[in-house]
């Protein structure tokens, strides 16, 4: 717990006690660990960033770095299910458009979810449920928050599906979840979660499970409603190649903790951190062949119970020796601002890391 | 589905056929296997081996199974006549025999029996459902805590527990200790109440064990089905925690409870033995202990036909409920 | 396989039991057992060969009877089982019947139907009765001498009507020339030569050759008079037509019935039953501990089996009821015997080791116990029947010196037999009676001190007719030591030993004597016994048969069977009586109130 609040406050992000921000979404420190047999999860360990709305951040990270969990306590949802488990601990602030959800009422906060914040999963057909229709799923979904008979709903759902582009979607409305392609299950994903009009949309790997053809279909369809819609959107993926066309903002998180984050444009062509490096390095790439496209990060992602002392990232950098005194293995890298809003923790100097980017890394991408 | 209903019935009849087969093949067969003599059970103790030919006779013992078959099936459609020195009676569809001991027609005794059965088998299925179902899924919402430990072992115990023994100490506390009531089984034509008395010891006896197991099914079926995406789904609507157990949870527990409860339905029809005789209640199982003991064919054929067909409709109103909770079951 | 499972399950159903008992027991035992009939019961054995509560009856209420078995038919012509015997005189009547005493007096005959006990004429030959005036049946039409014989003509049908004893035919028509009045071609289906109707009140018996325990089997139910008009043949056993007090108002067979009176009946036409109870009803039950337990609860008054409550019912009743037990002799003995067509059984010294080295003492215990096992069996005719002796004739020694099993004898005789260092046989015993098993392990263990071993054959107990009843198989499995028991059709030697010693009852199939016993001088008794009237005659001749039996060494005596029967305190004029082998009377059981 020490270790906790000796890294927490590094950032010079605000405290605790700090009034309501202006943003939209902000989330301050947020920390979600899960007690185990084992020791303690750091699923997410002091996490901050800000979203305004009608703009895209994009989380990116392997899996296990935390970014579903940061996605599920937003929702309010990083408990849910854990019957008879020992509960999560949840600490930090979640400000959504003036309200802090984290010590709010869980009631009210189950009230704004669905409603003003919504959410699509990764794999559609096991997140709609297999015995009701996707019409049935829709309508409840807005009658949660909107006392309207079933009739009227109904039409809505129709109405919703007719957006997301489901052809005769009066009939389709009628269909189980089985009965739907792949593409068209999360089209239907996506419908249920705009029609009460949310205001934050989070999309948690909203592509992985679907053909390659359909994904952009999907990315588009998420853009075009936000335009529509003017809704905040969080996407999370591990593939930076989702977010590059589509977000505002990045965020690279790794080890629950952020490593870098800043301007889209700012994180993919001058990206000041080695583990965002090794992203950019397997990213497939449509105009480089097979054998050259994919640089993996080498080794496997942290123990969340025992992060590696110093900089987490330590034992897969290639350059960890490349400060003094050993540093990068026993204090950990606070973020610190490499350019107007871009934000990196490393212990490599400034130089070091533009020096080997453009150097190094760059002409191999 | 209609399709699927008659090839689902006609499989239906065959497979009745065949029990029969397999009856009259256990009865007659094996006997002959070993050595003995069915007849000579049904006459007195000096009887000689005329008398002990002419029961044969009469009994249709000395006919080839085949014909006995086909007798029997017979009697069942269009009825048939039997004819055994000078006592000549005709048994009107549907027929199935006299019982060899008492003489009594088989079908009037399967028509009284079978409701006292069926009465047994819904009232404690009721019970397990509610309490089964309900600690099942408290257990899985409270999991690892001190209810769910306790649930568990009483589940285990009722599992293991033989239902004569739970029987035997149910009536000996309830019944002759505490005398909270008559454990006596009184018809329900005569009194719903005293029916209802009778019938609680023998539904509660019966519904432990059962609920003991559908207990520790369900608490399995709902922690597996809490995980599911579908789940967070319905939290991420904004749907209140009881809405999502109660109504998208739940549902998908009951399809393995479903299926599970029309086999146990249909087999607790024919089995309800071990109860009945504990309790002295006059259903199917217990006639048909008797007649197994007495070597009474007809009642056997008959009972065994009764709770055969039993099973196999609460197979088919399982499938066919299969499909209407699960729409990716179809029947084709 | 089967049957294994079930034994399996009842010693698993026996130990639950045991231990639901002895919580009970302890649980309810706080009042002790100092007040003796606190409850109006008459105290242990007080109905035991002795009259109890005669003076407490009451006219009216309802005796109610519980039981784990039905009968096998209510049929007059078709039941067999002691219990249905004496229950159906509540609405069955005979020429004459047995006198409602207890002990010995209850198994003399007594005019029922008739006005007395017969003239016999034409040396023994001829039996003439006349009918009671005022004897009716159940619709107020007259008891006839055609409706007599025409139930006894009914025994003939044993191809519609199976189950019921056939000493009628025997000694009738030994030769079986009549078919049985379904087949009777005659317009009145009355073409029985052997029995005449001269008018409505009148019966004649002619018998081909006399025999001395003739009047004994007009007792029996199977001479029951049946209304043509109302015979329903094979189902007449779901409703009997009633000549008695009481009538059937419903019967479900596996459930119970319900007799009411019979209004029509004449309490003046009937010397012997009194008729006090308005209704007698019987329950049913599949489970013995639950109806011993409503025995002991006052649910009910009386078994209608008469086989003495189960284990755990003694256990409770004898703690806390033992005034409402008695605990009679029955007529049944229980037994090996050795076939003599298996070798060395064929010397009478291997059979005599036998019986020397047996332990009396371990047998009765597995029987169970001198309570409800019964006493140790020192020989062959019940105490219940005329001519038995009881422990008194014990010419091997059984129930004294030698009741812990004699070795040095045994081995003498072995010696004599000339196996001296023992041999080899096998015990055949029925598989579902548990203490049949019992006697048959106790055995083995005894006789493997004197160096015989014994194997135990287990058989299914519904086909005994086809396994140990048939002499060849008997002799093709080796089958030297045979378990079983029997009881008395009628309290006569030859109601109870004919089937087992006379030579002419050797059937190859259902045969019942086991040992073979080919013995000249023990036929001669029989026929003997058969000619001759004189009662104290019949008796020293019983006597000198089971001597002879005895002397032979063909049987090993187990026990004479005791039962521990319940009687409820509500019921008085209550008895045992040797007509029923130790039973209860039925017929005259009163209620000490009439609600």
């Amino acid at each position: 717990m020490t270790e906790l609040s000796k890294t927490g406050a590094a950032v010079g992000e605000p405290t605790a006690a700090s009034p309501a921000p202006t943003s939209f979404l902000e989330v301050r420190d947020l920390r979600v660990h899960f007690p185990t047999d084992d020791g303690l999860v750091k699923s997410v360990d002091g996490l901050s960033f800000q979203l305004e709305k009608g703009k895209t951040l994009g989380i990116v990270g392997e899996s296990g770095s935390g970014k579903s969990v940061t996605s599920l306590g937003i929702m309010g949802l990083h408990t849910a299910g854990q019957y008879g488990k020992r509960k999560a601990q949840i600490s930090g602030e979640i400000w959504l458009d003036g309200t802090e959800l984290l010590s709010a009422d869980p009631d009210e906060v189950r009230r704004l979810r669905g409603r003003q914040m919504a959410m699509i999963f990764q794999d559609p057909l096991s997140a709609l449920h297999p015995y009701y229709t996707i019409g049935q799923q829709i309508v409840e979904a807005y009658r949660i928050h909107h006392d309207v008979d079933k009739k009227t709903a109904k039409k809505r759902a129709v109405e919703m599906l007719d957006r997301v582009g489901i052809p005769q979607p009066d009939k389709r409305v009628d269909n189980y979840p089985h009965e739907f392609s792949g593409g068209m299950r999360q089209r239907a994903m996506i419908a249920m979660s705009l029609v009460n009009n949310p205001e934050l949309l989070i999309a948690d790997e909203p592509t992985t499970a679907l053909d390659v053809t359909v994904q952009a279909q999907i990315l588009d369809l998420i853009r075009d409603v936000q335009k529509e819609f003017g809704s905040a959107v969080i996407i999370i993926t591990h593939d930076l190649g989702v977010v590059a066309e589509l977000a505002d903002d990045l965020l690279v998180m790794y080890g629950g903790r952020c490593v870098e984050r800043g301007p889209a444009e700012k994180v993919f062509y001058e990206p000041r951190h080695p583990y965002t490096w090794g992203l950019l390095g397997s990213m497939p790439r449509l105009d480089r062949d097979q054998q050259e496209r994919l640089i993996p990060v080498k080794g496997s992602p942290p123990s969340l119970i025992n992060v590696p002392s110093g900089c987490a990232f330590n034992p897969r950098c290639p350059y960890a020796d490349v400060p003094k005194d050993n540093v990068t293995r026993t204090v950990r890298p606070e973020l610190a601002e490499v350019d107007s809003r871009h934000w990196a923790a490393c212990h490599m100097t400034e130089e070091q890391r533009e020096r080997i980017w453009t150097e190094e890394i760059a002409p191999k991408l | 589905m209609l399709a699927y209903l008659i090839r689902r019935l006609f499989a239906a009849a065959v497979m009745l056929v065949v029990i029969v087969l397999v009856v009259f093949s256990i009865f007659f067969l094996v006997p002959k296997w070993a050595g003995v003599d069915i007849a000579t059970s049904f006459v007195g103790k000096q009887a000689d081996p005329h008398a002990v030919e002419a029961v044969r006779e009469k009994l249709g013992l000395s006919d080839p199974i085949y014909a006995q078959v086909w007798h029997f099936f017979k009697g069942i459609f269009v009825g048939r006549t039997y004819a055994a020195g000078g006592d000549v009676t005709h048994c009107a569809a549907p027929c199935f025999g006299y019982s060899f001991r008492s003489e009594q027609a088989v079908w009037p005794v399967l028509t009284d029996r079978f409701p006292v059965t069926l009465g047994l088998a819904l009232g404690a299925a009721v019970l397990w459902l509610v309490f089964g179902v309900a600690a099942g899924v408290l257990s899985a919402l409270k999991r690892g805590s001190l209810w769910d430990r306790g649930a568990m072992v009483v589940a285990l115990s009722g599992v293991s527990l033989p239902i004569y023994f739970t029987g035997l100490l149910a009536s000996s506390i309830f019944v002759f200790g505490l005398h909270w009531m008559d454990g006596k089984y009184v018809s329900i034509s005569d009194s719903f109440t005293g029916w209802l008395g009778g019938m609680i010891l023998p539904w509660v006896t019966l519904a432990f064990l059962y609920a003991a197991m559908y207990a520790r099914i369900t608490r399995a079926t709902m922690m597996e089905v809490l995980g599911e995406d579908y789940i967070r789904t319905a939290r991420a609507k904004g749907l209140a925690e009881q809405v999502v157990i109660g109504k998208h949870a739940m549902r998908s527990t009951m399809t393995p409870i479903l299926t599970m409860l029309g086999m146990d339905l249909g087999a607790l029809i024919g089995g309800a033995i071990l109860t009945e005789t504990t309790f002295s209640i006059p259903g199917l199982g217990q006639a048909v202990l008797t007649a197994i003991k007495n070597q009474d064919l007809p009642i056997i054929l008959g009972v065994t036909l009764i709770t055969s067909l039993a099973v196999l409709v609460a197979n088919l109103v399982v499938d066919i409920l299969y499909a209407v909770i699960d729409p990716r079951v179809r029947l084709s | 396989m089967t049957t294994q499972r079930t034994s399996g399950r009842r010693k698993q159903a026996l130990a639950a039991a045991a231990v639901v008992a002895g919580l009970l027991t302890t649980a309810a035992c706080g009042g002790g057992n100092g007040s003796g009939s606190k409850n109006g019961a008459a105290g242990f054995d007080a109905a035991n060969n002795k009259v109890a509560q005669a003076d407490q009856v009451k006219k009216g209420g309802t005796l109610k009877f519980v039981s784990t078995q039905d009968a096998d038919s209510w049929d007059t012509t078709r039941g067999y089982y002691g219990f249905m015997w004496d229950f159906s005189r509540y609405y069955s009547r005979q020429l004459l019947t047995y006198k409602t005493a207890p002990g010995a007096t209850g198994a003399q005959l007594t005019p029922d139907l008739a006005t007395d006990t017969g003239k016999v004429t034409d040396g023994g030959k001829t039996y003439t009765f006349t009918l009671r005036p005022g004897i009716t049946w159940e619709d107020g039409k007259p008891i006839t001498s055609q409706d007599v014989k025409y139930g006894i003509e009914r025994s003939w049908a044993q191809d519609v009507l199976s189950g019921g004893p056939v000493y009628l035919q025997s000694m009738l028509d030994p030769n079986n020339t009549y078919k049985g009045p379904y087949k009777d071609t005659s317009q009145d289906h009355l073409g029985l030569k052997a029995v005449d109707t001269p008018d409505a009140k009148t019966i004649v018996f002619h018998l081909p050759k006399p025999n001395s325990d003739f009047l004994q089997v007009l007792a029996m139910v199977t001479a029951s008079p049946v209304r043509q008009d109302k015979d329903t043949k094979s189902k007449y056993g779901l409703h009997p037509f009633s000549s008695g007090p009481y009538k059937f108002q419903s019967y479900s067979p596996g459930k119970g019935l319900v007799l009411v009176r019979n209004d029509k009946w004449n309490a003046s036409s009937d010397p012997v039953r009194k008729a006090y109870p308005d209704e007698i009803t019987l329950d049913i039950s599949t489970n013995q501990t639950d109806s011993d337990q409503r025995l002991i609860n006052g649910d009910y008054d009386i078994d209608l089996s008469q086989t003495g409550l189960g284990p755990q019912g003694r256990q409770i009743a004898l703690k806390q009821n033992k005034d409402n037990l008695d605990n009679p002799v029955l007529g049944f003995i229980r037994y090996a015997t050795f076939p003599t067509s298996v070798k060395p059984f064929d010397n009478i010294h291997c059979r005599k080791a036998v019986i020397y080295a047996a332990d009396h003492v371990s047998i009765q215990t597995a029987r169970g116990g001198p309570v409800a096992g019964g006493d140790i069996g020192t020989n062959m005719l019940p105490p219940s029947v005329a001519g038995g002796e009881g422990q008194k004739y014990d010419p091997y020694n059984i129930a004294g010196s030698g009741k812990n099993g004699d070795i040095a004898k045994a081995k003498d005789e072995l010696k004599q037999c000339g196996q001296p260092n023992g041999f080899s046989t096998t015990i055949a015993v029925r598989n579902n009676k548990s203490q049949e098993v019992a006697t048959a392990e106790s055995m083995q263990a005894s006789l493997k001190k004197v160096g015989i071993n014994a194997d135990i054959y287990q058989y299914d107990g519904s086909q005994i007719a086809g396994i140990i009843g048939s002499p060849s198989n008997v002799a093709k499995k080796k089958l030297g030591i045979v378990i079983m028991g029997w009881g008395p059709d009628f309290p006569t030697v030859q109601g109870y030993g004919i089937p087992l010693w006379d030579s002419k009852y050797i059937l190859q199939s259902g045969n019942n004597n086991y040992a073979l016993i080919n013995d000249k001088t023990i036929d001669g008794l029989f026929d003997q016994y058969t000619t001759t009237l004189d009662e104290s005659q019949k008796t020293q001749i019983s006597t000198e048969i089971n001597h002879k039996v005895m002397e032979g060494a063909y049987y090993l005596p187990f026990t004479f069977e005791k039962v521990l029967n319940w009687r409820s305190s509500r019921i008085g004029n209550v008895y045992t009586t040797n007509a029923y082998s130790g039973y209860y009377d039925f017929v005259n059981i009163g209620l000490k109130s009439s609600k």
